[in-house]
Formats: C-alpha cells, sequence, structure tokens
C-alpha cells in the first residue's frame, strides 16, 4: 500500500538523499530532491545532469544518493537515462529482471532549458518511460551566477550585470514547461517546495504514468538570488501567490490549475527581498518592474483561459 | 582520501549514501534551538530542511542532528509554534 501523504507517515521512510551532501546552506535543490524521491512508491533510479546538484552530492568517491545514480555530462542527463530504462525494459523482456523500477532525471535550469535541451526533447519524443525534473534556480549558479535562458527579465546575473546602460537581463525568460506540454506527452506539471503535497501528488502521477512525463520545480538558490539563507520556503511562496510560478499539470492534453491564490499578490513582494532585482526598485526604474509584472499578468491569463476544470 | 589505484575502476560508488562522513555542522554561524513545549509537531521544520539535520522519532519532532545542520535557519522562519510561540530560534553559535 502506498504511504499516505502525510508528513508524519513520510517522516518514518529512510531518506534516500543523505545528509553530508555540500549544497549550500539554505539551497532550495536539496529541499526538492528529498520530497521527489519521498513521494515514490517504486524502486527509483536516477541520472544527473552537471550541476549543483550534481557536484554537491557527489564529490570524489563519496556519494548522497542511496538510489542508483549516474552522472556522464551536462548536455545529457535525458540520454543517458533513457539508455538505462532502455536497457531495463530488454532485460525486463528476456527475464532477467521482474520487479518494476522508474527511471528520473535530475537537471537544473542550465543542464535542461538550455544544455541539455536537445537531448530532453529527444527523450520525450521517443516515449521512454521516465521523469525528467527540472530545478529551476534561474541561472547557471554553479559556476557563478551566469544568466540561463530560465532567468528572468530584469534578473543582474554575472553575464547580465546592472550597469548604467543595461538593467539586468534584457530578455524574457523561456517558458520550458508550455515547450514540454508541446511534445505532447502524457503529464507535464509545475510545482514549488512551499507547496511540498501539491509537489508529491505530481510526482506520483508523473511516476505513475506509463511514458514520459516532466515537471519543472521552483528552486530558491539564496546565494545567486542574493536573497537571505533562511527564505527559500518563504520566497517560494511568494512566487506562487504572486504568480510568478503557477502551480498546474496538464495530463493528456487537459491543463488545469492545481493552485489559485486567493488573492493575487503584487509581484514586488517576491522581487524586493532578492538582491538581483535591488535596481528595479531604484528611482527612474519603475518601467522595468512593470514591464515583469505584465508579462506575469499576460501568462496567467493565458494559463486560466487554458485551464479547463479549475473554478 | 583513497589513492588512485584503490579507487574501483569506472569512478563508481560502491557505498550508496557515504557522504554520512562528511560533518557539514562545522559550517554553521547560527544554531536552531528547540523548545519542546512551543511544538505541535506539525514536521514543518522535517520536511523543509535541505540538510536532513532535523530528528523524528514515531512522527514526532525530537531535535536536530547538530552533525550536519548548517545552520540555515529555513526551519526556524517556518515553524508555527504555539499561541505565537515559535518552537524554534536560531541563536549565534558561541553565545
Ligand atoms: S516546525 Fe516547529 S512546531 Fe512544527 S514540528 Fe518543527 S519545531 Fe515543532
Ligand atoms: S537550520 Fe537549516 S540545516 Fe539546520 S535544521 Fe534548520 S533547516 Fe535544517
Amino acid at each position: 500500500m502506498a504511504t499516505p501523504l502525510k508528513l508524519k507517515e513520510l517522516s518514518k521512510k529512510p531518506d534516500l538523499l543523505t545528509h553530508g551532501h555540500r549544497m549550500c546552506a539554505g539551497c532550495g535543490a536539496p529541499i526538492v530532491v528529498k520530497m521527489v524521491l519521498m513521494a515514490s512508491e517504486y524502486p527509483l533510479v536516477a541520472s544527473n545532469a552537471t550541476g549543483c546538484l550534481e557536484v554537491s552530492t557527489c564529490i570524489s568517491e563519496y556519494t548522497a544518493w542511496k538510489i542508483p545514480w549516474i552522472h556522464s555530462a551536462f548536455e545529457n542527463a535525458a540520454a543517458t537515462i533513457s539508455g538505462v530504462e532502455t536497457m531495463y525494459r530488454a532485460w525486463k523482456k528476456k527475464g532477467k529482471i521482474t520487479e518494476k523500477v522508474k527511471f528520473i532525471a535530475f537537471g537544473g535550469d542550465g543542464g535542461t532549458y538550455d544544455i541539455g535541451f536537445q537531448s530532453l526533447s529527444g527523450a520525450m519524443e521517443r516515449g521512454h518511460d521516465m521523469v525528467y525534473i527540472c530545478y529551476d534556480n534561474g541561472a547557471y549558479m554553479n559556476t557563478g551566477i551566469q544568466r540561463s535562458s530560465a532567468t528572468p527579465r530584469g534578473a543582474d546575473t554575472t553575464t547580465s550585470p546592472v550597469g548604467s546602460v543595461v538593467l539586468g537581463k534584457i530578455q524574457r525568460r523561456k517558458d520550458l514547461t508550455r515547450i514540454m506540454a508541446a511534445h505532447n506527452i502524457p503529464y507535464v506539471a509545475q510545482a514549488s517546495p512551499s507547496h511540498w503535497l501539491d509537489l508529491m501528488k505530481k510526482v506520483r502521477k508523473a511516476l505513475d504514468v506509463d511514458g514520459p512525463a516532466f515537471i519543472n520545480i521552483l528552486s530558491p538558490c539564496n546565494r545567486g538570488w542574493r536573497s537571505k539563507t533562511d527564505d527559500a520556503i518563504a520566497l517560494s511562496k511568494l512566487a506562487v501567490e504572486t504568480c510568478y510560478w503557477p502551480l498546474y499539470e496538464i495530463e493528456n492534453g487537459v491543463t488545469r490549475i492545481t493552485f489559485k491564490p486567493k488573492e493575487k499578490k503584487p509581484l514586488e513582494e517576491f522581487l524586493k527581498p532578492q538582491g538581483r532585482f535591488k535596481h528595479m526598485f531604484a528611482p527612474g526604474n519603475e518601467h522595468l518592474l512593470k514591464q515583469l509584472q505584465e508579462d506575469i499578468d499576460m501568462e496567467w491569463e493565458r494559463l486560466n483561459k487554458e485551464s479547463s476544470t479549475e473554478k | 582520501m583513497k589513492k588512485w589505484n584503490e579507487l574501483v575502476p569506472g569512478a563508481i560508488i560502491l557505498d550508496a549514501g557515504n557522504a554520512v562522513q562528511f560533518k557539514t555542522g562545522s559550517w554553521r554561524a547560527f544554531r536552531p534551538q528547540w523548545t519542546e513545549e512551543n511544538c505541535i509537531h506539525c514536521l514543518f521544520c522535517w520536511i523543509y530542511c535541505p540538510d536532513m539535520a532535523v530528528k523524528t522519532e514515531d512522527g514526532k519532532m525530537t531535535g536536530f542532528d547538530y552533525d550536519y545542520c548548517k545552520g540555515c535557519g529555513i526551519c526556524a522562519r517556518e515553524c508555527p509554534g504555539k499561541k505565537g510561540k515559535k518552537a524554534i530560534v536560531m541563536v549565534e553559535e558561541g553565545k
């Protein structure tokens, strides 16, 4: 029987990502990963794209993973795990293995939106029975906060620095969740660690699917976001409540918003605690804030139009 | 540290979870302190801790594992406590 999604019950399960990992204090990524692994009722095998999570959980001859885990390169977490899954199917056919095993690829936004994008797209299109989890912290944090295609417009990064002419990243962020939905795979979702139950329900759905699934999970990074070490959960909650990071799923083509904030908070509440948006609050830069708010409003409105069942 | 010729070929680690040999508690500048009578055992501290450093027993919070807690303060921030009184507060190390 499946463990009920109650903290009391879940706390009795063994940790599949152990302490002793070297992610920064207060990092969102290990919170995301522990929730994903905890939600699973299946034995798991994971691959990991190069990135913070990979380098900090597997240093030299030490690993924090209690499940079979493989890293090969930055660009091929999806291709790697799709190969493992194919091998598993071959073995199953030959009767060499009988157990039902599920496969997960983990990648940050750099390894997913940018560098690993073609291998991800290919694996999804080929229909492997796998779940791809992107932990999106909105830049190449591991190498020193370089902008990625997931970095929000206006954010200050080391390769989109705020100066006297250019004020942070100029371009809009890529909407990867929608792009994955356009692959017409059975399950696509967006989640946030602040809403742990919603996140775990989505992971269970994604794993139960017989075929490819993708979940994009917001993962606060206090180093890159220039925020405090204790606010990963508070900020991911604000991201949801301001509709910067809406929680929704697309199941067999049907879009459903899984959490609608009672009142949509102004975007400033999410941006203000983050140093990467500091310049947006300087006199004369009101247009930056306005523009980002308009982007968010437009996307939220479109999502509401597309979503069918939610009242 | 092992020498190169003592490592398993193929860069394979056979001892799953051996990162526990690394005590990350020495990173801490602030320490979470738990007051049991204010605790409602909601386990928010446990689910949100990035370092699996909140200890539980039979579904109840029992304290911290200071060998690994990095002192981020998430547990204290998210702790609802009882009647407006937090069950976790952060105190500076050495004080
Ligand atoms: S978050 Fe606070 S009230 Fe909840 S279990 Fe932890 S210490 Fe107790
Ligand atoms: S301070 Fe951070 S690392 Fe330490 S127990 Fe609290 S949440 Fe975990």
